[in-house]
């Protein structure tokens, strides 16, 4: 049988470059956890039953609602809020 | 995964059938130990006790309780592992290694390079051959794709474009309208579980030197530059953007039939009203191709009738709103319109004032309540209005210049059909360019000749 050669049909990806896990934290106690509300519909909902399991499992951990500014954009303000006032997130519920 | 980088220690939560596409997402954004966890699909529409249930059940892939999870993700000390992260370096090769046509046609089935439909495998002799339809050198980079705003961006050049079109059974001379459509910034494989696809629709001189029809069955198959070229851009789109896997980067619950094909011309000699890329500031002698995102939805009618407005607003109302409306008329349709009195503006400014829907309604629309509601609540109109509105109080769906109108049809019944077509705008899948700002959906063919 003949072989014949073709040309690839895919693109170039980009390098994928590293980055590393923050520290992770001793214990939830006394931390303040962002629950970050990614605005899809009725991820609030899931946030909010999130946010009473803490209040009556472990209820030392501070959980704070936080909303991104719409759904499927990255939202740097929010970030730098998290970044400044909490030790931890919880992101959801994405897709 | 930004989050991280700051040094917050962050897990994710997802729903069970995207554990596939969060880990190869968080793996190509270098980041695969990533904390993910994963409850049960679905969320929308599920009672507050119900997602309890999921908070106190168990996670969907490692089937250890869910709050362990999300407590040990956010505690448990990093390892080696971790700590390294992942960068590496990814390649494809120009040339495949040689082999059998049947061999050949397999591999391409089995790597997914295909629409599942035969191909026309692109040897050297046809890329080449291809390549004649453009004055642009073969190493030229095209622009960047990817199937949706979290996923990584990949890069092409005018010869992968051209790689595609032949496997599309393309012809040369088609290629300019091909790689505007590459260079778009869109792709026509949105990830996207609302299976969205494109239409895509080329006005000017172009249309009649490749030999586009905007006649008799102008969306069917039944042309050979209208298939080909709506069939090229749709493979270019998953082979260049780095797949179309159904669970890992196509997530589109129902599918969608336009996915396989779907371009076509404006009839606009025989349109009363001028062309779309005209209202766009082009010239009447420009050559470009515009994009359409969606094809969702379908809607038929007959007009004007009698009853032509109580059909269009029943067919306006019946959208699925969160993606505007644009209609494609056969000519008798369009003449009978102008008739009336309208033009292209005029006609959309009338379905605009006329297509409302009670507030409650509006609202209890999934799409709507994650795309709108949050611009919403930061008070950016129409929506802030819409929001304020009383539940009965009649609200608008669309704005004028979301409706868009386009001329086509081989005048054998003055039919028009109303499909899902975002025209630029936001939302999932809209195109940007590398500097972050919206890409125009109307592009230069005349460029890439």
């Amino acid at each position: 049988m003949t072989k014949i050669a073709v040309h690839d049909p895919r693109g170039y990806p980009p390098k994928v470059t590293g980055k590393r896990l923050a520290p992770r934290l001793e214990s939830l106690d006394g931390k303040v956890i962002f629950l970050v509300d990614c605005q899809f519909d009725n991820s609030d909902v899931f946030m909010q039953q999130m946010r009473e399991w803490f209040a009556e499992h472990l209820p030392r951990v501070q959980t704070r609602i936080i909303e991104t500014r719409e759904s499927w954009v990255d939202d740097a303000d929010m970030r730098a809020t998290v970044a400044r006032e909490g030790d931890g997130a919880i992101l959801g519920v994405g897709l | 995964m930004a989050l991280e980088e700051s040094g917050v220690p962050a897990i994710a939560v997802h729903t069970q059938p995207f554990a596939r596409l969060a880990k190869s997402t968080a793996l190509a954004n270098g980041m695969p130990r990533a904390r993910q966890v994963f409850v049960p699909q679905p969320v929308v529409g599920v009672s507050a006790a119900q997602l309890r249930a999921y908070i106190e059940g168990t996670d969907q892939i490692t089937k250890r309780p869910f709050v362990q999870e999300v407590i040990e993700g956010l505690t448990h000390a990093l390892d080696s592992e971790d700590l390294k992260g992942m960068s590496f370096e990814r390649s494809t090769p120009r040339l495949l290694e040689p082999d059998t046509e049947e061999n050949l046609n397999e591999l391409f089935i089995r790597n997914r390079w295909t629409d599942m439909l035969p191909v026309v495998l692109p040897t050297e002799e046809r890329v080449a051959r291809m390549l004649k339809g453009t004055s642009h050198p073969p190493d030229k980079v095209v622009g960047r794709l990817r199937p949706t705003a979290f996923r990584e961006a990949w890069e092409f050049t005018v010869e992968k474009v051209a790689v595609n079109a032949v496997m599309a059974g393309a012809r040369p001379e088609y290629l300019p309208v091909i790689l505007a459509l590459a260079a778009s910034g869109q792709t026509a494989r949105s990830s996207s579980t609302n299976s969205f696809a494109t239409i895509s629709v080329v006005n000017g001189p172009i249309r009649n030197e490749i030999g586009m029809d905007s006649g008799i069955g102008v969306m069917g198959p039944y042309n050979h530059a209208n298939a080909t070229i709506g069939r090229a851009y749709g493979l270019l789109s998953q082979n260049l953007q780095g797949g179309s896997v159904p669970g890992e980067t196509y997530m589109g619950t129902l599918g969608n039939w336009y996915g396989y094909t779907a371009c076509f011309p404006e009839a606009e000699e025989r349109s009363p009203w001028e062309p779309f890329h005209v209202e766009q500031g082009f010239k009447p002698s420009d050559s470009t191709v515009s994009v359409f995102f969606g094809g969702w939805y379908t809607h038929a009618g007959q007009g004007p009738r009698e009853t032509w407005q109580d059909l269009l607003i029943r067919t306006l109302i019946a959208t699925d709103h969160y993606l505007p409306p644009f209609l494609v008329m056969d000519p008798i349709a369009a003449r009978e319109f102008d008739k009336l009195g309208f033009n292209k503006q005029r006609l959309a400014a009338w379905c605009a004032e006329h297509a409302r829907l009670p507030a409650r309604d509006y609202w209890d629309n999934q799409w709507i309540q994650t795309l709108m509601h949050p611009l919403a609540v930061a008070g950016v109109e129409p929506y802030a209005s819409r929001l304020k509105a009383a539940p009965d109080e009649l609200v608008n769906l669309f704005l004028p210049e979301d409706i868009n109108i386009i001329i086509a049809g081989g005048e054998t019944q003055g039919f028009w059909k109303i499909f899902g077509g975002r025209y630029g705008g936001r939302g999932p899948g809209a195109p940007i360019t590398d500097k972050g700002e919206a890409a125009s959906p109307t592009i230069s063919v005349d460029a890439w000749r």
